[in-house]
């Protein structure tokens, strides 16, 4: 199979892999708080796609029963991924809230003024 | 009609508890409810122990929708011992709660402390208890995220970062688990435990399922704390109230241990883990380094919590060091030191709490001749040294024990030298405590006489006596131990 | 945003339709797209789109800050009551066939009580996180 054949029938798990590694990569790679918070968010969103699209069968309609259609897309994916979402949702509301309060006890949200105060507070104590 | 529905009820009723401690904001009166469900959850704990060791593995069906299609608590040896000290942990952390909370935060912010608590035992207990992957995940994020906030709580602004890297660590991790729970889902079509198992076999060595573990085991691992993705743990377990870190310390690393045991024995099973994947020897690399590094690095820390944080990374390495053993007596150390750790570092950190709360930092410079001005205190946390280190007589010995046979069993002569010697850091590093509050003169930051109230030293020495106790009396642990690891192995008890 | 005039019409004449739509999101969470935790996500915004508009101070008279968390309260109890509710009335925890006088039914009224639950606690976290967040805001400009 040609690269690009392989590509193309295989676009949403391309997808998820970019995603997942660009989300990963903010985290690791900016200094700001926020910023971790956001690619935290992108690389949760790729697993959603990871589950969600296997899960629709090729001639499925939506998970809604319905006059005239007998096959249906996988509606379990959905669910998982509803729960998955709020999960993501509760995480980055408790992060930001932790990035408020860092924001004021520290004055700062990059990571490196932070550590750095740190490091000064404790030669000091 | 309620003994049969004890399954739920274990992780129900603290989950009830948690709304309801907020919607009555008195502090007394959250408080009460708190202990109350931890106490009632280790009453059913210990009843559904008993019940799984006479009769066999217990089932239950949420929402009578009958496995797989709906979900499962299922309940064998391994969890059921895992419950036991989970909800021995909480209801023995509620009751010191009570003083040590209302020391560290403001009082009307008090009953948002049980809210958490509440919903960070019923989290763990979840996660022990279930037999579905996804579900376990759901329980798994509502007991991180309530240990994220209650982590936030500590007095120190350090408490503040300590939480968020705890946070964007633990969900990095979490998300691995559900990235491996998806493959596995694509694989098999289910997300019940026992089913996977059973439709493991036809699909077993495609990519997917080989990425699946390498996905669950890096997940797991941030949550465990394995060395090298045990960067949050010091943080996090310094800077959190006294209460807190005695509830993790013993409890929340060793969830994750039962699950990574549950899905490397109950899931992939022993030929996947050890012949196509060779995840013993990696297992083994990571432990023996974390057990060296960790303990080398307790040594040198001025803060006493610090230093019982990184032996604690110390520990979980001895602990992954017998699931590389894959053997009986490795799987059998393992539990047997989850169940072990658990009550020394609970113990421990309970009465290093009782120290906060005279002297607000446990750091070296205000332990000196803390011997007589808190004999009691001071005398516990010896005697849980002892037991962290493995002497004779206490608990820690027991697990040391069945960790050298698992190495003499293997053949690896130098392991079992190994564990030995590094006791002898953690002797070193036990050494430094009883040195600063026994033989140094009172400095001018000890506090004069005084115990901590008796509402934090008696479940701190309820859990010092229990260290005492299981180091002599092995029947429980061990048995339970011994049939767990069969179970894992799929032998003969 | 209180002087302009365009904004306050608008708002006032959208937010009884976006909170009828909420509330079609959150009962026809059966038969299609939907259910608790859209419809409280949904209701919630309607409620920070009036502070919006209004002010902080304004939407806290129309929600107040007790009300918000008991409501985050309120909702999860309801939930684990309809589990309760299948235990004492014979089945498993959670069990929605026990609730009516045939499954069927039992089913859509366990559901429906549990999306309301869901609705209710995720309209009041959503509430109070951006009270949190937007009333903060205030103390730090004053430093």
């Amino acid at each position: 199979m040609s690269v690009a054949n392989h590509v193309a029938s295989h676009y949403s798990y391309w997808v998820t892999v970019v995603l997942m590694v660009a989300g990963l990569f903010i985290v690791i790679a900016r200094g700001n708080l926020v910023k971790k918070l956001i690619g935290l968010s992108i690389f949760q969103t790729s697993v959603y796609l990871l589950y969600i699209a296997p899960g629709k069968l090729i001639g499925g309609t939506a998970p809604i029963v319905a006059e005239g259609f007998r096959i249906y897309s996988n509606p379990l994916p959905h669910v998982l991924i509803l729960t998955a979402i709020v999960v993501g949702v509760a995480t980055l509301a408790l992060g930001l809230a932790i990035v408020v309060r860092i924001r004021e006890a520290y004055r700062s949200i990059e990571e490196d003024e932070i550590l750095a105060a740190d490091r000064d507070g404790e030669d000091r104590a | 009609m309620t003994l049969a529905h004890l399954p739920a009820l274990v992780v129900v009723v603290p989950l009830i508890a948690a709304p309801l401690t907020l919607l009555l904001r008195r502090p007394g009166v959250a408080w009460g409810i708190a202990t109350a469900a931890c106490a009632f959850s280790f009453a059913a704990a210990l009843l559904l122990a008993a019940e799984v060791a006479l009769h066999g593995p217990v089932s239950y069906h949420i929402g009578s929708w009958p496995p797989p299609w709906g979900i499962e608590y299922r309940l064998d040896v391994l969890n059921a011992f895992v419950l036991v000290l989970v909800s021995g942990v909480a209801a023995a952390v509620a009751p010191y709660a009570w003083r040590s909370v209302a020391a560290e935060m403001p009082g009307d912010r008090v009953y948002l402390f049980y809210t958490m608590f509440c919903l960070c035992v019923a989290g763990l207990l979840g996660m022990a208890a279930t037999g579905d992957a996804f579900n376990l995940f759901v329980f798994m994020e509502i007991a991180s995220l309530s240990s994220y906030v209650l982590i936030a709580l500590g007095r120190d602004r350090r408490a503040l970062l300590a939480a968020y890297q705890y946070l964007v660590l633990g969900t990095i991790g979490a998300t691995f688990y559900v990235i491996g729970v998806g493959l596995l889902y694509l694989m098999t079509g289910t997300l019940n435990i026992a089913d996977i198992a059973e439709r493991l076999p036809q699909v077993r060595g495609t990519r997917p399922v080989l990425a699946a573990l390498a996905f669950i085991t890096v997940g797991v691992s941030l949550k465990l704390a394995l060395f090298p993705l045990h960067l949050w743990l010091p943080n996090a377990y310094t800077y959190a109230p006294s209460a807190v870190t005695a509830l993790l310390a013993a409890t929340a690393t060793k969830v994750q241990v039962y699950v990574l045991l549950r899905f490397y024995f109950g899931i992939f099973g022993l030929k996947l883990v050890t012949e196509t994947l060779p995840m013993p020897e990696i297992l083994l690399a990571l432990s023996v380094v974390a057990i060296v590094t960790a303990s080398l690095v307790a040594l040198w820390q001025a803060d006493l919590k610090r230093l019982f944080a990184y032996s604690s990374v110390a520990q979980i390495g001895y602990i992954t060091l017998g699931i590389s053993m894959a053997s009986k007596d490795g799987l059998t150390a393992a539990v047997v030191h989850l169940f072990n750790h658990g009550i020394t570092k609970g113990a421990l950190f309970l009465l290093i709490g009782g120290i906060a709360w005279r002297v607000q930092r446990a750091g070296f410079d205000r332990l000196r001749g803390l011997g007589r001005s808190m004999p009691i205190t001071s005398l516990g946390i010896v005697i849980a040294g002892l037991s962290l280190i493995g002497v004779p007589g206490t608990a820690g010995f027991v697990s040391k024990w069945y960790l050298v046979l698992g190495a003499i069993e293997a053949g690896r002569w130098w392991l079992a030298a190994f564990i030995v010697a590094t006791s002898l850091i953690a002797v070193a590093y036990v050494w430094r405590f009883v040195e600063a509050a026994y033989l140094s003169a009172p400095g001018e930051r000890t506090p004069g006489r005084g115990e901590p109230p008796l509402a934090m030293l008696l479940p701190a020495w309820l859990m010092v006596a229990a260290c005492v106790y299981f180091g002599f009396d092995t029947s429980f642990t061990v048995g339970t131990a011994r049939r767990a690891a069969a179970l894992m192995l799929g032998e003969a008890p | 945003m209180r002087r302009f005039l365009v904004l306050r019409v608008v708002g006032k004449l959208l937010i009884p339709f976006m909170l009828l739509f909420a509330l079609y999101v959150q009962f026809h969470g059966d038969f299609g797209p939907g259910g608790g935790f859209q419809a409280g996500v949904i209701g919630a915004a309607v409620i920070i789109f009036y502070a919006l508009i209004f002010g902080l101070p304004a939407a806290r008279r129309v929600v107040p800050d007790a009300v918000v968390e008991s409501m985050v309260g309120l909702g999860v109890l309801l939930y684990a009551g309809v589990g309760v509710a299948g235990l004492v009335l014979g089945g498993n925890y959670l069990d929605y066939f026990v609730l009516g006088s045939d499954p069927v039914s039992g089913q859509h009224r366990g559901i429906f009580w549990v999306e309301a639950g869901v609705a209710i606690t995720v309209s009041g976290v959503m509430l109070k996180i951006f009270y949190m967040f937007a009333g903060r805001g205030r103390s730090l400009e004053d430093e």
